[in-house]
Parts: C-alpha cells; structure tokens; sequence
C-alpha cells in the first residue's frame, strides 16, 4: 500500500479528555497514532519553590493542592518525610485516624476517575452515579476537617483534630451504602460489551517497561506485580491489618480498571477494620515543641500560650539531614524527599509525582494505537495535572 | 425595568388575554442569554473538580441553564477560569478567551484566578486572571463550594439582565 | 526472598542492623575501584546514600540495574539540590529501588556550576523527563540526553527558578488590563 502523508494533530492543552491542561502533539496515519509527544507544564505553580518559603506545617497546605483529587494522601507523605527527620513517634490513635482517610480519600479518588474515565469512553450515567457517592465522601470531610477538597487535616505530628463523635456513625453508614453502589457500577460497566470493546487488549504495556518508565500504583499492578507500600514499606501501620494487593494480568486499560474496582472494595475492609481498633487517647504526639496545645490551654496556660505564639508565628526547627518517605497513593507511589538545614524552613522539599512518571509512560503505549483510544489509556493512568507540573 | 416585570404588570396581563407584549428588546434578549449560559470547560486544577460538581446530580447546575458545557470556545458564552493560571497558560488562556464569540463574560473562580492565591505568590503563577482578561465575578474560596459557584453564575445573569445591551457590547463588560 | 537473606544476612536481630546495601557497595567496588567517594548511612531511618564521582554514575547505575543480586530495576526518581556556598553547587540525587529486596538506595552525585554529567536516561528511560525537569528548574546539563530542553517553563523562560539565588517572585511580565482593552 502506498504510503501517506502523516497529520498532525494537536490535542490540548485546553481539551475535555485530557484531565486538565495536557497538551499532546500527535502524530496520525488516518486513524493510528505513529507518535505522540506529551508538552506539559501549563499548570505549573511552583509550589517546590514556594514550599521552601514555607515554614514545615504550613507547607501542608501547599501539598494539597497537588494531587488534588488526594489530597490527605499528599498531606500524608509529606508529614511522613517531616516526621522522619524529627524523630517523632506517633500515638495509635493517630495512626488509625490517618489510614483511615487516606482510605477514605483513595475511595474518593478512584471513584472521580471511574466518572470522568467512564465518561471519556462515552458512559455518561457512571460519572454521575460516581460524583453521587463521592459526595457523601466530601461531606464527610467537610465535618472534620471544614474543606471538601483541600482539607490540610493531617499535620505534622498528627492530625488537626479529633474525630467527631457523628464520625463513627457517618463511615458505617457509607460502608452500608458504597458495596452495593460498587455493584451497580460494575453491572453498568463490566459485561457492557461497549466498554468492553473501548478498553479490552487497550494500551498494554509490560511489566518491565512499567518499571523502566517508573509507572507504579494500579497501572503497575494491572501488570500482574504486586508492588504496593502499604505492603512493602509499611506506614502508619498498615502491617496491622488485613487487605490483598489487587494485581491484574492482562496489563491493558480493562485490567487497570478492575484493579481499581478492586481496591475500592479492599478500602472499604481497611475502613471497617480501623473503624473496629480505633484506639483511643491522644490523636497528636506528645511534643509541645511541635504540636499546638489544646485551645483550652492556650486560654488557661502560660507556657502553652507562648508555646502557640511561637509555633505560629515561627514554626518549628528541624534537624538537617535528609529524609525520603513513600506512601502508595491512589496513583502510585507519592514520596516526599525533604532537605532541612536545621532552620523553621524546609532547604528543599522534591516530589515524587507519580502521575508524572505515569504520564512519561503514554508515547510509549500510545505508539500504534487508534486516535480514540489515547483518551482511553490517559483515563487509564490516572493523572493529574496539578501534581505533574506541581 | 426587566421583562419580568412587564409581564406580571398590566402589560403582562394583556399579553395573556390578547396574545402580544410589549418590552424592550434589549432586555428581552438579555433574558433570555442570561438564563442560557454555556461556560467553557476551562479546568485548569482543583476548582475544576468543583466546577465538575456542580455540572453533577447535586449540584445540577442546569436549574439555571448552564448545563451545557461546550468543549470549543466557539460555542461558548461564559469562561470559567477554575484553578491557577501559570504563565506558560497566559498566552492560551488569552487565546482561547479571543476565540469566544460576542457577548462573552468571564468568572474567576477561586483565590487563584481571583488573586494568584497567597502561597503562590510565586514566579510561575499570573496573580489574577485580571491581568490578561476582564472579569465580571470573582468568586473567593480555595477551592469554592460549589454553592459559590452556583451563586456566581447567579450573580452574572443579574449583571446581564441589568446591563445587557444587543448594540453597544462594551457595556456588558465595563 | 531469598535474594535478600543472600545479601543481607541476619537482618531480623534488631539491635546492630547489618547494613543492607553493603552487597551493593562490595559489588561497585570491585567492579568500578574508584567509583564511590564516600558512603552515608541513617540506620535510624534505613536510609543509605553511596557518593559517586560524576565519571561513574552511568556505569554504576548498569551495574546496579543488571546484577541479579542487586536488582534495582526501577529508577523511582531523580533530583537536584543546590548549595550555592559550596564548592560544588548541585547535588543530584538518583533514588532506585528494589521490588524484590524491598530496598531503596540513593545514590549522590556531586557537580560544580557548570559541569555536567552522563544521562542516566540510558539506563533508565524514566529519568528521560526528571533531567529535563532539572535541567528546566536548575540549570544542569546532561550529556547525551535525547531531548534536552524545558519541560515546566516555556522555552524562552529566563534562569532556573529552583536555583536558590533565584527571587521566588521570579521577574514577572506584568500585563495591564488596558493593554488587553485596547488590543480588544
């Protein structure tokens, strides 16, 4: 056959498919994608930068506006590396608290990617049945934390405050209602023979070119390797409970999604289970130095009042030296490297995006795919502009 | 002064019984582009989650007739800049905002486009969609409820019905 | 498993932790002799850092990719620090992993403002993008790479913001609102 021209097209940055402002630039032969070059950027915030201006706890802030759709998974990973340097121990309280949002949070986030992922293969229903449930999610966070996205509720040295006494009732009430919604998504979506046909032998990539791209998080796993940090390096004390690493085989854009189906249900029984041993006592280390005091001591209390002043106003210092933490977040692995020189602010604070990793991966996968299924294999990898461009 | 009244007044009652009404013909098309605005899907970061929220079933931002998001700025009459805009975005944001057919209005949702947001006072983010483009309502929040938005877009029609003019299109964004 | 048992032996005493990468470094060490400068060590937080000279990073990197007994097939990320006092300004840090050990070693390279260093990018495509991102955000070169030029910033952007003599506020083109209203 003789050959063509080849078109050029351009996809983005400002485009419905592509998860924010990604911009490709794909090369076509009717309808194959000979390649793709992947421009991004056009979200960046500098927030590396900004974070080195920051003293350490209200750099959590600046963490949550990453990974967006995660947001306690980022102030997670963050306070972890920051914890590191410290030398802080955690009550048990605390520990579970934070599992049990970063669950909550994964949940939150997967279910955004299987409305707009759905969505972009052209089932619209899911997206709203999806943003239905996630509502209850952000609601809840709303009672905690008094912000739907961008709560900032996992500090340094804990966790801004105490659960409420409603918590409880809140979580068991969603953990009746989600495993039959989950049901109903997987009935709309799993033997449809359209999201079949649209996702099915779509975007495979093999384990060890997952690795050599640095893919991680369910995109890996749908190759079949169970690397998980919740397994590997617990945190938080995750060795203490119970749940299986959902691993596909396949390695193609449908095995990605029952992966995350998958991890759904498995969040659901971390929830359970930490709603069973949530210790009680305290839900902050016992470190005056770095923790606020209780606001009824700061009215009553001396020491605590200038203990406050100089937290807020100065922050706290921390030791030099290097830490790096990992923790898995929705989209793979999430690692804060923080350098400190010993002052109130942190020298340098690097990211370990795992969306941008994810990302780098999609020339590759998209090479000799049809036009229409790069927004299938974009959806598959889960990423989100804010924390590639940080 | 808007249609409204003139149809609950006298002139109103008369077009129910003898089948013609009588207003300006400015406002009524100010009405009717007031209860039809079709934003952009412009999400630049996390209020566009919100701005996703409120196109879902909670929210259902079509009470008010503005459902319909168009993915191309020809079609569209309402940008809504969610999210920090970068410099590298700028130049985009502008073109896109160019490509928009008359009349077209422009919210700045959230403290970032608003106002570049404190902690990104920084050399990558443009301090306030206002340095490139007009706005007309500005929503505080980072990121807003979605409640926020919704009363932006309220708070817009107003501004249309009250200043909307078919001739003179500049006064529609002064 | 027994990969690991094989290199770090008695790992689970907890007192007096055997360092677990001491395969790694006895392995560099013998193939390369002069390759590491210095080896840092947190057993508290079991965290390694093995300094390199500039000359040896792509060969170390091979090595530590292809033994079976070190097994480092993931390259998780790749960054810089800049120390403008000191004599040698950027730091780069290359952070590998180990699905089988479960280990992470990092390894640190050390370079003065103007010298550059091997692209790791053929040894690890994923770095491709993360030496770019340096390269955008601080400036280092990188010999070989296949695309280097800025990846965050537009490509007429002037200096390296994450360079620490860089302002935060950076030089800011300021466009006022009449512009755009005569340009309208």
């Amino acid at each position: 056959m003789a050959s063509t021209e080849t078109l050029t097209l351009n996809m983005g940055p400002q485009h419905p498919s592509t998860h924010g402002v990604l911009r490709l630039v794909l090369e076509l032969d009717g309808e194959t994608v000979i390649k793709c070059v992947p421009h991004i950027g056009y979200l960046h915030t500098g927030m590396e930068k900004s974070m080195e201006n920051e003293p350490y706890q209200q750099a959590i802030t600046i963490t949550d506006r990453m990974d967006y759709l995660s947001a306690m998974n980022n102030n997670l990973a963050y306070c972890l590396a920051v914890e590191k340097l410290l030398g802080l121990k955690l009550p048990p309280r605390a520990n579970t608290i934070r599992i049990l949002m970063s669950e909550i949070q994964r949940i939150a986030s997967h279910l955004l990617w299987l409305g707009t992922h759905a969505m972009d293969i052209g089932a619209m229903s899911v997206f709203f049945y999806c943003f239905r449930e996630r509502e209850m999610i952000l609601n809840f966070f709303e009672e905690i934390a008094g912000a739907r996205l961008t709560p900032s509720y996992i500090r340094i040295g804990g966790v801004a405050l105490d659960l409420p006494d409603t918590a409880e009732e809140k979580i068991a009430k969603f953990l009746g209602i989600l495993p039959d919604r989950l049901d109903e998504y997987w009935a709309l979506l799993d033997e449809n023979p359209i999201w079949r046909e649209r996702t099915v032998g779509i975007g495979v990539i093999s384990a060890a070119d997952c690795l050599r791209y640095g893919v991680t998080g369910p995109r890996l796993r749908a190759t079949g390797v169970p690397m998980d940090l919740r397994k590997d390096h617990p945190y938080c004390g995750y060795e203490n409970y119970t749940f299986d690493v959902q691993v596909g085989e396949n390695s193609d854009v449908f095995d990605s999604y029952r992966v995350r189906m998958g991890e759904m249900r498995e969040s659901l029984r971390l929830i359970e289970q930490c709603l069973e041993t949530m210790p009680e006592g305290d839900f902050n280390a016992d470190d005056p130095k770095i923790v606020l005091p209780p606001k009824e001591r700061v009215f009553t209390d001396m020491e605590a009042l200038i203990h406050h002043f100089i937290l807020v106003t100065r922050g706290f210092p921390v030791p030099p030296g290097e830490a790096y933490a990992s923790i898995e977040s929705p989209k793979g692995e999430l690692g804060f490297y923080v350098v400190s020189d010993g002052s109130e602010k942190p020298y340098r604070v690097r990211v370990r995006p795992p969306s941008f990793y994810n990302l780098q991966a999609l020339p590759y996968i998209v090479q000799g795919e049809m036009v229409a299924d790069t927004v299938a294999v974009i959806g598959s990898l889960d990423i989100v502009l804010g924390e590639i461009d940080r | 002064m808007g249609v409204t009244t003139v149809v609950n007044g006298k002139l109103g009652q008369q077009a129910g019984q003898q089948g013609f009404l009588l207003a300006r013909l400015d406002d009524l098309v100010s009405q009717v582009r007031a209860n039809s605005i079709w934003p952009l899907t412009f999400g630049l970061a996390c209020c566009a989650i919100e701005m996703m929220a409120i196109g879902a079933s909670r929210y259902d931002v079509a009470r008010f007739g503005s459902e319909v998001f168009r993915a191309s700025p020809r079609q569209a009459d309402l940008m809504i800049v969610a999210g920090r805009v970068s410099q590298k975005m700028a130049p985009v944001l502008k073109q896109i905002y160019d490509q928009m057919p008359e009349p077209k209005w422009v919210i700045a949702m959230g403290a970032c486009a608003s106002t570049g947001n404190g902690i990104f006072n920084n050399y990558a983010i443009v301090q306030g969609v206002d340095e490139i483009v007009p706005v007309d309502v500005y929503i505080p929040g980072c990121p807003p409820r979605p409640e926020s938005l919704i009363y932006g877009i309220l708070q817009l029609q107003k501004k249309i019905k009250r200043k909307g003019r078919i001739l003179d299109e500049n006064s529609v964004a002064a | 498993m027994s990969e690991t048992e094989a290199t770090t032996p008695a790992v689970e005493a907890p007192a007096p932790k055997v360092n677990p990468v001491l395969g790694d470094i006895d392995r560099i060490r013998k193939a390369i002799p002069d390759a590491i400068l210095r080896v840092e060590e947190d057993a508290v937080r079991e965290q390694y850092w093995l300094y390199l000279k500039p000359k040896a990073l792509v060969p170390v990197l091979k090595l530590l990719r292809d033994d079976r007994n070190s097994d480092y097939p993931y390259l998780a990320d790749l960054t810089c620090v800049d120390r403008p006092y000191e004599e040698r300004r950027f730091t780069m840090i290359y952070n590998l992993y180990s699905l089988s050990r479960k280990q992470r070693l990092f390894l640190k390279v050390q370079l003065a403002e103007n010298e550059t260093v091997a692209t790791a990018s053929d040894v690890f495509v994923s770095a491709d993008w993360a030496e770019r991102e340096v390269y955008d955000l601080f400036g280092v070169r990188f010999d070989g790479h296949p695309d280097l030029r800025r990846i965050e910033l537009p490509d007429d952007w002037d200096g390296h913001p994450l360079r620490k003599d860089y302002p935060i506020v950076g030089k800011r083109p300021v466009i006022l609102l009449n512009d755009v209203r005569d340009a309208l």
